[in-house]
């Protein structure tokens, strides 16, 4: 074994949980791989994107909001409920979001994950490149590297951390996690429009670098189960339809003519009107939530990010990002604790799964474990959206006739369509989902 | 006063839209479909589900193409027969996302 092939740390995957994890790895003085398989970190990887709670990078470099490539933060968040020719928004907007460390901020991945691997690399990580890990290597029951594809491809550590993205075929054959079903994994498809700075602070109400995040259900993505996003960079729009795969080959559509419908919805097409595509994009998303999770650790190994499924797909929250980070962070201070102790067994390790759970990561998922099923509940989808923009509309119209009170009005609308009984039920369910 | 009627959604050729993605196209195909089982397959997801459009079927028999692959693995999820063998292209190789 050459020495150059031996590692105190092998990180698979650039991307926010594997350079949070191989920058704080590196600044410990350890000797750590960043393995990414596309030309630059960020190649491969596709998000809305908002990122979350940046404070949690912030933390870790100071310089973090001169020189960090976001795009605006958000101070304005919008829920629409569309209709098939009627939208219904909430429309929340806050100054307190307006200062650091920001709420959310607004990022493009090829640029902001090439960044956060810079860090990693300026703290002494070596960034790999252009490389494919095909498989882990085994000591008896133990990880102890992985083989590359390519001559000479075996490289070694006593801890390897898999933070290989969604697919995580290391996860699989590690034995970790199982086979996915369409259920639980969604498609996002996405495109970025170019429309001016000087637009987007016009047609969005936005000043100087503030930003909006906007999410749309119901007829976003017709009969399909899913949502709908439109999130506001510095002079462009990410905006796109995120699917549950079941569904999209039960209804046999394709999410692509889903977007299009999107973007050409009465309620959407004045925002995206002479927008200029720069790119296309997809990017398949584990939402199935807590029930997704694989096993995190074994001897040698642990699973971060995507990887281990840690996204919080949970009805008016969609956030991935900030959980890569900070479970990439927990594996790092798991993997320097077993580089302290020459110890890198299951039960070491299983320390990561622990700090998991003091944390925001596994208590948000299990706190709202719940909320996926009821996200994709068939009313919710189809129904309500457009009941709710009807009740809207018999409340508003105004025809010179007398009128009914707005209690009456709205029951006669949801009635016709819905029984008192499946309103009261699922009404519980939404309340046990997300409120209480 | 304008009258604002739904207008037939116009839907835009995917291919048009995978002009706008770069590829560095590997000669080494990343995906291959066992085709046989396709061939009595009456949902064919993949057909419906690839956010590229790679498949379809012609004839009766199943074509794909992988050189504008978007490489999310959606097919091979949705494929009820796994019939769809899926890896990463070689390092470097495939999609580059730059503007999203």
């Amino acid at each position: 074994m050459h020495a150059q092939q031996q590692f105190d740390v092998i990180v698979v995957g650039a991307g926010p949980a594997g350079s949070s994890a191989a920058l704080v790895l590196a600044r410990a003085g350890l000797r750590v791989a960043l393995i990414e398989r596309g030309e630059y970190p960020g190649a491969k990887n596709v998000s809305g994107a908002v990122f979350y709670a940046p404070g949690l990078l912030a933390e870790l470099l100071p310089t973090f909001w001169d020189e960090a490539p976001f795009e605006r933060y958000i101070t304005r968040r919008v829920l629409t409920f569309l209709g098939k020719e009627s939208a219904f928004s909430l429309d929340f907007r806050t100054r307190h979001f307006a200062t650091p460390p920001y709420n959310g901020v607004t990022i493009l991945r090829p640029k902001f994950d090439r960044w956060l691997a810079s860090k990693a690399v300026e703290a002494g990580a070596l960034l790999i490149t252009s490389t494919v890990v095909d498989d882990l290597l085994y000591e008896g029951e133990r990880v102890i590297g992985v083989q590359c594809r390519r001559d000479d491809g075996a490289l070694y550590a006593p801890v390897v951390i898999a933070a290989d993205g969604a697919n995580s075929f290391l996860a699989k054959k590690a034995g970790l996690q199982r086979e996915f079903s369409a259920e639980e994994m969604s498609l996002g498809v996405k495109e970025v429009l170019r429309l001016g700075e000087r637009t987007i602070e016009e047609r969005f109400n936005l000043t100087g670098d503030e930003g909006m995040a906007s999410e749309y259900v119901g007829e976003a993505t017709g009969s399909v189960k899913g949502g709908a996003f439109l999130y506001t960079n510095r002079d462009t729009l990410s905006l796109g339809v995120i699917v549950q795969i079941a569904s999209l080959a039960q209804q046999r559509v394709r999410p692509y003519e889903l977007l299009d419908r999107f973007k050409q919805h009465p309620a959407v097409a004045p925002l995206v009107r002479d927008g200029v595509t720069l790119e296309y994009s997809a990017h398949m998303i584990p939402e199935g939530g807590w029930q997704l999770i694989p096993r995190l650790v074994r001897a040698g190994l642990l699973v971060a990010g995507d990887a281990a499924a840690l996204v919080f797909a949970a009805g008016i929250f969609l956030e991935g990002m900030n959980f890569a980070v900070a479970s990439g962070l927990a594996a790092a201070e798991t993997a320097l604790e077993a580089h302290r102790h020459g110890d890198f067994s299951t039960a070491t390790l299983t320390g990561y799964r622990k700090r998991l759970e003091q944390s925001f990561v596994l208590q948000d998922l299990q706190r709202f474990r719940l909320t996926p099923a009821f996200v994709n509940n068939e009313r919710l989808q189809n129904l309500y959206p457009e009941l709710l923009c009807q009740a809207a509309e018999q409340v508003f119209r105004s025809e010179g006739r007398p009128r009914k009170k707005l209690g009456s009005t709205i029951l006669a609308t949801l009635r016709c369509k819905v029984s008192l009984w499946t309103l009261l039920r699922d009404g519980w369910q939404a309340g046990r989902a997300l409120f209480f | 006063m304008q009258q604002i009627a739904s207008e037939p959604v116009v839907m835009q050729p995917i291919e048009e839209r995978l002009e706008l993605v770069r590829f560095k196209v590997d000669k080494r195909p990343h995906i291959r479909v066992h085709t046989e089982a396709c061939r009595d397959c009456d949902l064919t997801p993949c057909v419906y589900v690839c956010p590229a459009g790679l498949f379809e079927i012609l004839g009766g028999e199943m074509h794909f193409s992988y050189e504008h692959c978007l490489e999310c693995g959606t097919c091979y999820v949705a494929c009820e027969r796994k019939a769809i063998e899926w890896d990463y292209p070689r390092g470097g190789w495939g999609v580059s996302f730059r503007a999203s």
